[in-house]
């Protein structure tokens, strides 16, 4: 590992370690940053490593977030009755219940959005380009209206996640256990890609970019790889969703679990902003992003969105690769490859 | 000889364009056979036939033993059949080793072999490789930034790391600078004598063919119009007249 990584390694831990405590005001802030790193992260497993641009990975957050909540109610509570009702006011989770109920989801919140990738996958990925776009981008518009449309989840009115269970605790200690639960995940799924990008997965992602026809024919079957590259990133994005469920505490189809007009959004700009197909990109990008639009949001209420479309017309112009893209070539010896002017020049001879 | 390859009465139609017509060709295990015709006189479509790209309209197409016609490119090519590509087709965003490195392709994909590390003696294998071909000083340039002619050598070497039984190359001295090409004949040979790789190679250029194959194949307007040796296919006047367009 080259020094300067491991500093910025170092760095972003004790950060994240210290954070909640340092700018203790700021917690949930955080984690939202944190939560964000997570979507452009998993964004560009698709979008920037593999060239293939989705806007369907909402699908996963939604349903890891529905999922995570329905596990941690139904499995003490009859989830028809809560939905129905407003079941946070009748019935109470013991702090017991509450925990494993939440160990539970948010396993399951991982594990339905891989199952659903796997089976939507060999469908869906078969298409290219424009045609992958837009197919996705009705991904998470559809499951969004059938959300809606399902009463046990509380349908169009959403639902409430568990409330923090009482004698655990004030709410400052339930912000930092999200907090860290939040940096923890975030971490997982970076450390797994930084694993997974250096095995024959992330160079076989690669190829698929930058020519897909030429993998197959070097005999690759490259619909495995998409497949299983969805699968890690419905994971992460499913476990995000069930967190982020538990941290706003109200579920609603489309404005919070399918949000594609604002997370499905934000995690293709954050990753292209950080610059794409880079490990880094997407979580520079995520942090630079969420500080502006957090400081567009008191600064310039009422304008934020205006000011977020200038922040992403500047970035396309004037970053067409991203901020990692900017520094690859500003800075070759430090961020990127230098190849020898001579190696360059050379002419090939045979013999 | 036994044939390694036999293509056996192919059609393949695009729309009213009759590209592949009752097409038959063998090769022998071993040898170096190859393929000419004019412009569009579907030589390409034949190989694209061949590696299972689209699906044909009619005949068979037999590998190693094998029926091959209905199988997928990657599932014909794990077989040890590996072709190369007229207009080249490189991973342009990588340097020229992850391409060579992707190329070398695991017998079985599982999720052992997908999350594994490439072995380090691959690296050895591919710089090797580039050597051979000429290309050892650019093998950090990303392969996109190499010219077309290189992206020629380049693709040749990507196939060659793949280990294949049988290689059909699309002109592979096309775009070459023209005091490379001896150096690619004998290459070629290298690659057919010492590797053990058969090959069928679609060529304009008629003197790397005539030194280079055993037996040439000539089609025209999707049709195989002569076979024989490279004397014989010289001296052909059904060949002479299609070169000549009046056939
Ligand atoms: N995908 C396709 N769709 C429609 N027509 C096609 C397609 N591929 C090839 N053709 C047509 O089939 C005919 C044979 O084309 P092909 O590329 O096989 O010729 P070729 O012998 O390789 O020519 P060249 O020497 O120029 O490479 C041409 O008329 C071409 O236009
Ligand atoms: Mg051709």
């Amino acid at each position: 590992m080259k020094r300067n990584n491991l500093i910025l390694y170092g760095a972003l831990l004790v950060f994240g370690l210290l954070a909640p405590f340092l700018f203790p005001a700021f917690k949930l802030q955080i984690s939202f940053m944190w939560i964000l790193v997570i979507l452009a992260l998993t964004w560009d497993v698709q979008g920037g490593q593999m060239g293939y641009n989705t806007f369907g990975n909402i699908l996963f957050f939604g349903i890891g977030m529905y999922i995570c909540a329905s596990t941690q109610i139904g499995l003490f509570f009859p989830l028809e009755e809560w939905t129905a009702s407003g079941g946070e006011k009748t019935f109470l989770h013991t702090p017991s219940q509450y925990f494993l109920g939440l160990s539970a989801g948010l396993v399951l919140a991982g594990i339905v959005p891989v199952v659903v990738a796997a089976l939507i996958g060999y469908g869906i990925l078969g298409l290219r380009g424009h045609y992958f776009a837009i197919c996705t981008l009705g991904l998470g518009i559809a499951a969004g209206e059938l959300a809606g449309g399902i009463e046990i989840i509380g349908a169009g009115q959403g639902m409430t996640a568990p409330p923090w269970p009482k004698g655990i605790g004030d709410t400052e200690f339930r912000s930092e256990f999200f907090y860290f639960l939040t940096f923890i995940t975030m971490l997982a799924t970076f450390t797994f890609l930084r694993w997974a990008y250096q095995r024959r997965f992330g160079l076989v992602l690669n190829a698929i970019r930058d020519n897909e026809d030429k993998a197959e024919a070097m005999g690759i079957h490259t619909m495995r790889y998409k497949i299983l590259g969805w699968m890690v990133s419905a994971f992460f994005v499913g476990i995000a969703g069930g967190l982020v469920g538990n941290m706003v505490g109200y579920i609603e189809p489309t404005e919070i679990a399918f949000a594609g007009a604002t997370y499905g959004v934000f995690m293709i700009l954050m990753a292209i902003l950080g610059g794409k197909g880079t490990l880094w990109g997407p979580v520079i990008g995520a942090m630079v992003f969420h500080i502006f639009k957090e400081g567009f949001w008191t600064f310039f209420l009422g304008w934020q969105y205006v000011a977020l479309g200038v922040l992403i017309v500047v970035i396309v112009i004037f970053f067409p690769e991203g901020i990692m893209g900017w520094l690859r070539e500003k800075f070759p010896e430090r961020f990127g490859e230098v190849v020898d002017e001579a190696d360059r020049k050379a002419q090939v001879v045979l013999k | 000889m036994a044939s390694i390859l036999r293509v056996d009465k192919v059609s393949k139609y695009f729309g009213g364009v009759k590209a592949n017509q009752d097409v038959s060709l063998s090769v022998g295990t071993g040898s170096i056979v190859g393929l000419i015709g004019p412009n569009g006189s579907g030589k390409t479509t034949l190989f694209n036939s061949i590696v299972g790209t689209h699906p044909i309209d009619r005949g068979a197409i037999e590998f190693d033993g094998r029926e091959i016609s209905t199988l997928p490119v990657p599932a014909v090519a794990k077989l040890g059949l590996l072709r190369t590509f007229q207009q080249t087709r490189i991973f342009g965003k990588v340097n020229c080793i992850q391409n060579m490195l992707i190329s070398s392709n695991p017998t079985k994909e599982n999720l052992i072999t997908i999350f594994s590390k490439v072995p380090e003696e691959l690296t050895e294998k591919a710089e090797n490789l580039l050597k051979f071909v000429g290309l050892h000083q650019k093998r950090k340039l990303l392969a996109g930034d190499l010219s077309f002619g290189q992206q020629k050598l380049l693709e040749l070497a990507m196939a060659l790391m793949n280990e294949p039984k049988m290689l059909l190359l699309d002109e592979p001295t096309a775009g070459i600078n023209p005091t490379l090409i001896n150096g690619i004949i004998d290459r070629l040979i290298t690659v057919n004598k010492e590797f053990g790789i058969t090959l069928l190679v679609i060529e304009h250029n008629m003197r790397v063919i005539m030194n280079l194959a055993q037996e040439i194949y000539c089609l025209a307007h999707g049709e195989m119009l002569a076979s024989g040796t490279p004397e014989e296919i010289k001296n052909d006047q059904r060949v002479l007249d299609a070169y000549l367009g009046a056939g």
